[in-house]
C-alpha cells in the first residue's frame, strides 16, 4: 500500500454477517467418479504390492533406481531398462507428527507420516507413508531404520495402503 | 541466447483489503486493485494493451475456468488476456509473465492482476487440496497439504540443527511488520513464546507458523521504457526475472534446500548483473506461506548460506531496520495469504519500497528489492529482481 493512497477497497464480511445476509450456497454432489488406467509403471508397481513386494524400475545410464517406477527417466530423458525389486525396510528422511486429518479437522491421536529412503533404492529415492500409530512420537527420528507392515495377503488391493504402515525395525 | 527488445518499467501499483472474507466477489476485488494501479499511474483502461491475470486452483472459487470469469474485473474483456499458472508460484510469476509481453516488444503496455478468494470452499479451503495428489501413490493416504511442509520444515531443521525459537522469529517479526500494512489480515504484536506455545497442527508446524487463508487482490501497470518516461519520472524497473520446476516426486528430493529457488534466482541475477547477491538487494520479499519458509527461500535466494537464515534472523539482521530487511510488508503471515494475489502483494511492496512510498514500511536506502513464490508441490520458484 502506497502511503497516498488512503483508503483499501474492500469489506470484511464475517461468519454470520454471511450466514445471515448474502451466502449462495450451492450443494451439489457431482456424478464424477474418476476411473484412471494405472499407465505402465503404476500398474505393475501396483500389482507387486499385492504380492507383497516393492518393485522399482533402473536406468543405466545414470544409474538410478527409481520408487515409484516410471518407464522413462526424466534426466536422462530415454526408457529406464529393467525392473528391480527394492527391499520393504528404510530409514527415516524425514517425518511429522498430524494432527489435522485431510480436511483440516482436529484430530486427537496424531497420524504419523514419513519419508521412508528405502533400502535397495538410489540415495534419497523414498516414499511417503504412515508411521505405525503406536509409536510415541518422541521416539521417532530422522535416521531410524523402519520396515513396511503387509495387510494379510486376502485384504490386499493392489494399492499403497496394501502396507499398512512401517514400523521400527528391531535390531538383530 | 535471449534478446530483451525493451526494459521493462512499473509505473503503478493497487491492492485491496486482505481478509478471511471479503464481502466482494473476485471480479470486484480485480477490479479495485485495477483500478487502484491505474489511477495510481494516471492511466485509463484504454491505454493498457495486454492483460495477465494470475489465479490459484479453480477449487477455491468453486467457478472452473476462473479466469474467464474475472476477466471482465481484470479489464480483459476485447484484448489479449491470458492466465499464467504455477501454484503458489503464480502470483510472482503473473509480473514475469506481463514482463515477457513488454520486454518482447509485442505490447508498450500490460496489466497484470492477482486475485484470490479462498473463502468460497466449505468448510476450509484444505478440502479442495485434496484432488492435486497423485491417485496411485499419494492420495489412497489422505495427506493433509500441511504434512508435507512439516515433513520439509522438520528435514530442514534437522539438516542444521536449527532450534524452533529462532524459526518462530520469523512470525513475531512478519506479523509485527504488518501493523504498518492498511491491507493486513493478523498483524500483532506477539512474542517467540506464543508462537512456541501455540497449538500444534502438524508437528513443527504450529498455529502461529501458518498464514491465513484470505481473500484479495493486487495489480502491476507494466510499460516499457518509452512509455514509462511518459507517466512518471520514477518508474521501478523489472531488472531480472527467473523461474524453475523441480520433480513431482517429492520424496526422491532432498527437501532440506529449494534448488529450484536457487536456480530460478541465479536466473534473475544473472540477467539483473547482481553477482554478490547479500551485498546488492536492498530487501527481499520471500514468500513465506510458514515460518520456515522465509528462512528457507532466503537461503535459495542466496542471500544466506545454507542453514544461516534462522541465525540472522534470531540476530535481527532481516528486521526493517536490519542489514537485510526481510518481508517489509509483514509477509504472508501478517497480511494475509490470497495465493496469487499474496505473492504479487510482495511485488507491490517492492514498487513501493522503491518509490520510497511505503510510509511507516519504508526501508532506508532500498536500490534494489527482490520477490519470491513457491508452490506446487514443493517444486516451483519464481523470482523478480526490482530496482529504482
Ligand atoms: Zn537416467
Amino acid at each position: 500500500m502506497s502511503e497516498k493512497m488512503k483508503e483499501v477497497p474492500g469489506i470484511y464480511l464475517r461468519d454470520a454477517e454471511l450466514k445471515a445476509e448474502d451466502a449462495i450456497t450451492f450443494k451439489w454432489r457431482p456424478n464424477a467418479k474418476y476411473a484412471w488406467s494405472g499407465g505402465i509403471a503404476y500398474s505393475r508397481y501396483l500389482a507387486e504390492l499385492k504380492n507383497g513386494r516393492i518393485i522399482g524400475r533402473a536406468c543405466r545410464e545414470c544409474g538410478r533406481i527409481l520408487v515409484p517406477p516410471r518407464m522413462f527417466c526424466d534426466t536422462c530423458f530415454r526408457a529406464t531398462d529393467e525392473w528391480v525389486y527394492v527391499k520393504d525396510t528404510g530409514t527415516i528422511n524425514t517425518y511429522s507428527v498430524s494432527y489435522l486429518d485431510a480436511d483440516a479437522n482436529r484430530i486427537k491421536e496424531p497420524i504419523l507420516v514419513a519419508v521412508i529412503d528405502l533400502d535397495g533404492a538410489s540415495e534419497g529415492i523414498g516414499i511417503l507413508h504412515y508411521v505405525d500409530p503406536k509409536v510415541d512420537p518422541k521416539d521417532l527420528h530422522i535416521g531410524m531404520k523402519l520396515k513396511a507392515v503387509w495387510k494379510p495377503e486376502k485384504e490386499r488391493i493392489g494399492s499403497v495402503t496394501d502396507i499398512a504402515y512401517f514400523e521400527p525395525l528391531k535390531e538383530g | 541466447m535471449m534478446t530483451i527488445k525493451k526494459r521493462v518499467a512499473v509505473i503503478g501499483a493497487g491492492i485491496t483489503l486482505f481478509r478471511r472474507r471479503l464481502k466482494e466477489t473476485g471480479k470486484e476485488l480485480s477490479y479495485h486493485a485495477s483500478k487502484m494501479a491505474l489511477d495510481s499511474a494516471e492511466m485509463n483502461l484504454s491505454e493498457i494493451e495486454s492483460v495477465v491475470m494470475g489465479t490459484a486452483p479453480d477449487a477455491f472459487d468453486g467457478i472452473h475456468m476462473k479466469s474467464e470469469n474475472l476477466l471482465d474485473g481484470a479489464g480483459g474483456t476485447g484484448r489479449p488476456y491470458m492466465r499464467p499458472f504455477v501454484g503458489g508460484g503464480t502470483g510472482v510469476f503473473s509480473p514475469i509473465a506481463g514482463w515477457w509481453h513488454v520486454a518482447s516488444g509485442l505490447f508498450d503496455t500490460c496489466l497484470v492482476v492477482a486475485e484470490e478468494k479462498m473463502s468460497p470452499v466449505q468448510p476450509h479451503p484444505q478440502t479442495a487440496f485434496r484432488t492435486i495428489w497423485d491417485p496411485f501413490t499419494t492420495r489412497p493416504l489422505h495427506p493433509n497439504l500441511v504434512w508435507i511442509f512439516a515433513l520439509e520444515m522438520n528435514r530442514y531443521m534437522t539438516v542444521h540443527n536449527i532450534p524452533k525459537e529462532h524459526i518462530a522469529e520469523v512470525a513475531v517479526k512478519n506479523k509485527g511488520n504488518a501493523l504498518d500494512h492498511p491491507s493486513a489480515q493478523l498483524a500483532a504484536k506477539i512474542t517467540v513464546e506464543d508462537v512456541m506455545n501455540s497449538e500444534t497442527m502438524v508437528w513443527p508446524v504450529q498455529r502461529l507458523d501458518i498464514s491465513p487463508p484470505s481473500d484479495g487482490a493486487a495489480a502491476l501497470i507494466l510499460a516499457s521504457e518509452e512509455v514509462a518516461k511518459k507517466y512518471t519520472d520514477s518508474p521501478v524497473w523489472i531488472d531480472g526475472v527467473g523461474w524453475s520446476l523441480d520433480s513431482s516426486y517429492w520424496t526422491n528430493r532432498d527437501l532440506y534446500f529449494p534448488q529450484y529457488v536457487a536456480e530460478a534466482a541465479k536466473m534473475a541475477y544473472k540477467m539483473a548483473k547482481i553477482d554478490d547477491p547479500p551485498k546488492e538487494v536492498s530487501f527481499a520479499e520471500p514468500y513465506d506461506p510458514f515460518t520456515y519458509k522465509e528462512l528457507h527461500h532466503m537461503e535459495g535466494l542466496l542471500l544466506a548460506k545454507k542453514g544461516e537464515a534462522p541465525k540472522l534472523t534470531a540476530e535481527g539482521v532481516t528486521q526493517r531496520d536490519g542489514k537485510l530487511p526481510i518481508c517489509p510488508s509483514g509477509g504472508l503471515l501478517g497480511v494475509g495469504n490470497p495465493i496469487a494475489a499474496a505473492g504479487l502483494m510482495k511485488c507491490c511492496e517492492a514498487f513501493w519500497q522503491l518509490r520510497n512510498e511505503a510510509g511507516k514500511r519504508q526501508v532506508d536506502g532500498a536500490e534494489t528489492g527482490v520477490c519470491q513464490a513457491w508452490g506446487d508441490l514443493m517444486q516451483v520458484g519464481t523470482v523478480t529482481v526490482f530496482r529504482r
